[in-house]
């Protein structure tokens, strides 16, 4: 009996704690700045283009083979008239969400600092209806960092 | 007209053969028992595994060694961390890698800590097996909760880490690591005697645990049991006391045994192991150093000479082993998980028969079993 009204006691005390819930699609927990999402793109803002180059460096590390990577020659490089000293620069990259296991290796294989973890909570909101939905393209993936929603991360 | 019943008349009793599961909510997964009852008693079970096979082993033979962290995420995925630590170790014990201190230590933190979150999954999964029904399960995710968020802000996911590299860690915690560290401990201690409070002195608790499906130390050690399941039959084998890795002969901290090895044995095991751990991460704490993370000369890819290996680690659940194979090269040549589950779960036949159905289940919830970890 003195055990039963223990547990109660400890049933009781929740009452008097502050709630650990949240209403969650009204409200939203604020995430770490490491928090991982799926990958993105990232948008050199000076030079108005990705910097992504399509070096294949994060489509070869990948554990799950989610990525796509074509490459293309730059137009606006220097040799072309341009200001960019990017010779190569990314044509089409598609990754695939539903294949992505979050492991953060592209990010660290990355040469050119040009991917990185979705920190903001756009990158966990991805319900779709049909599976090929969750394959990005290049646009897509280029938004969050271009909008700027990206918060600054302690890049490992 | 009564009807004449001969005293010496036999009727013909025949066993009934209940399915339970894959999809159960108290086989803590896709795991299926046939069992054999005869009224209330059960007098066989059958465990039918493989429903969660994924073939994680075989993958990670195809993958070189960072990429194979991933998956040692998913087999033990309530413990992530010591699943990591056991293949990196391996990598490392292969390759000759000298860790630097201060991973070290944030390993055994990172450790001690994930074997608090795995006991809290096991004392709320527990409850509602034995029929506190809810209560406990929420109030020790409350607490599993905090200790998450903690490895949601150093590694960036809350549960599939990949946070253990061969040679150290991916990154640097967070500057505030170490008083975060203590906010979330003393939060797991208030955790730990609610739960203590809400299960370990209840007498219908009691009722339902002391006494059932006790197994022998003899019969745990043929089975191959290791972890609470074998310690709590009074056989302290503890890897990290026994073999101890890291630095965990630097650290005081006692092996929790039982006598019995009952199923409230096993409870009373892994409510003294968060304890122990509590103590350990405090320990490390006092000892965590600035530092490098990682040794100096990493090659990008990193490559093993040929040879084999067998690394083993104490996982919350018990002995979690990598047999690793390498013909040279950066992928594992043949890749072997022994898995403290898959073992335990093999006692569950011994402990089962001769007790009622409903303790079939407190049973198989106090095996603490990970169907990731079982079936790979």
């Amino acid at each position: 009996m003195k055990g039963l009204l223990k547990s109660m006691g400890v049933t009781l005390s929740a009452f008097t704690r502050k709630p650990v819930t949240r209403e969650y699609p009204e409200t939203h927990k604020q995430l770490p700045e490491r928090d991982r999402a799926f990958p993105i793109l990232l948008w050199d803002h000076g030079m108005n283009e990705p910097f992504c180059t399509g070096c294949h460096a994060c489509e070869r590390a990948c554990p799950v083979e989610c990525m796509t990577v074509l490459m293309k020659d730059n137009p606006n490089h220097k040799s072309q008239g341009g200001e960019s000293s990017r010779r190569k620069i990314i044509d089409k990259f598609w990754i695939d969400y539903g294949r992505c296991m979050r492991c953060n290796i592209c990010v660290e294989v990355c040469n050119f600092d040009a991917i990185a973890m979705n920190n903001t909570w756009q990158g966990h909101e991805k319900s779709v209806y049909d599976r090929s939905d969750l394959v990005q393209e290049l646009p897509q993936l280029l938004a969050v960092h271009r909008s700027g929603e990206l918060k600054p991360w302690v890049v490992p | 007209m009564a009807t004449q019943v001969h005293p010496d008349h036999e009727f013909d009793v025949q066993d009934l053969m209940i399915n339970m599961g894959p999809q159960h909510p108290s086989t803590h997964g896709v795991f299926r028992m046939v069992l054999v009852v005869d009224g209330e008693i059960v007098r066989d079970v059958v465990p039918y595994i493989g429903y969660m096979h994924r073939g994680g082993e075989k993958l990670a033979e195809t993958m070189d060694y960072r990429q194979g962290i991933g998956w040692m995420d998913r087999t033990e995925y309530l413990a992530q961390f010591n699943a990591e630590l056991s293949y990196v170790m391996a990598v490392e014990a292969l390759a000759e890698l000298q860790v630097p201190d201060r991973a070290q230590w944030i390993r055994m933190i990172l450790c001690e800590l994930n074997r608090i979150l795995s006991h809290f999954m096991f004392t709320g999964a527990f409850g509602t097996d034995v029929g506190v029904f809810g209560t406990a399960f929420t109030y020790s995710f409350r607490e599993r909760e905090v200790i998450q968020d903690l490895f949601e802000e150093i590694t960036g996911d809350r549960m599939m880490y990949a946070y253990f590299r061969p040679g150290g860690l991916a990154w640097e915690v967070p500057d505030n690591f170490v008083p975060r560290v203590r906010e979330v401990l003393k939060s797991v201690r208030q955790g730990i005697k609610d739960m203590n409070g809400l299960l370990t002195d209840n007498e219908v608790f009691r009722a339902r645990t002391v006494g059932v499906g006790a197994i022998s130390a003899a019969d745990a050690t043929d089975w191959g049991c290791t972890g609470p399941v074998l310690r709590s039959t009074g056989v302290p084998l503890d890897l990290r006391r026994t073999e101890p890795y890291l630095k965990y002969d630097e650290i005081d901290f006692d092996v929790i045994t039982g006598t019995t090895g009952d199923v409230f044995e096993r409870f009373t095991c892994r409510i003294g192991e968060m304890w122990e751990s509590i103590r350990i991460v405090e320990q490390c704490l006092e000892r965590l150093e600035p530092g490098p993370i990682m040794p100096d000369r990493m090659p990008r890819m990193l490559r093993t000479p040929p040879g084999e290996i067998y690394m083993r680690t104490e996982a919350p659940r018990g002995e979690y082993g990598i047999y690793l194979v390498s013909k040279g090269g950066n992928r594992p040549h043949r890749l072997k998980i022994r898995s403290s589950c898959f073992a335990n779960l093999q006692a569950l036949r011994d402990m089962t028969i001769g007790s009622y159905v409903a303790d079939a289940v407190v049973i198989l919830g106090s095996l603490d079993i990970v169907l990731g970890e079982v079936d790979r």
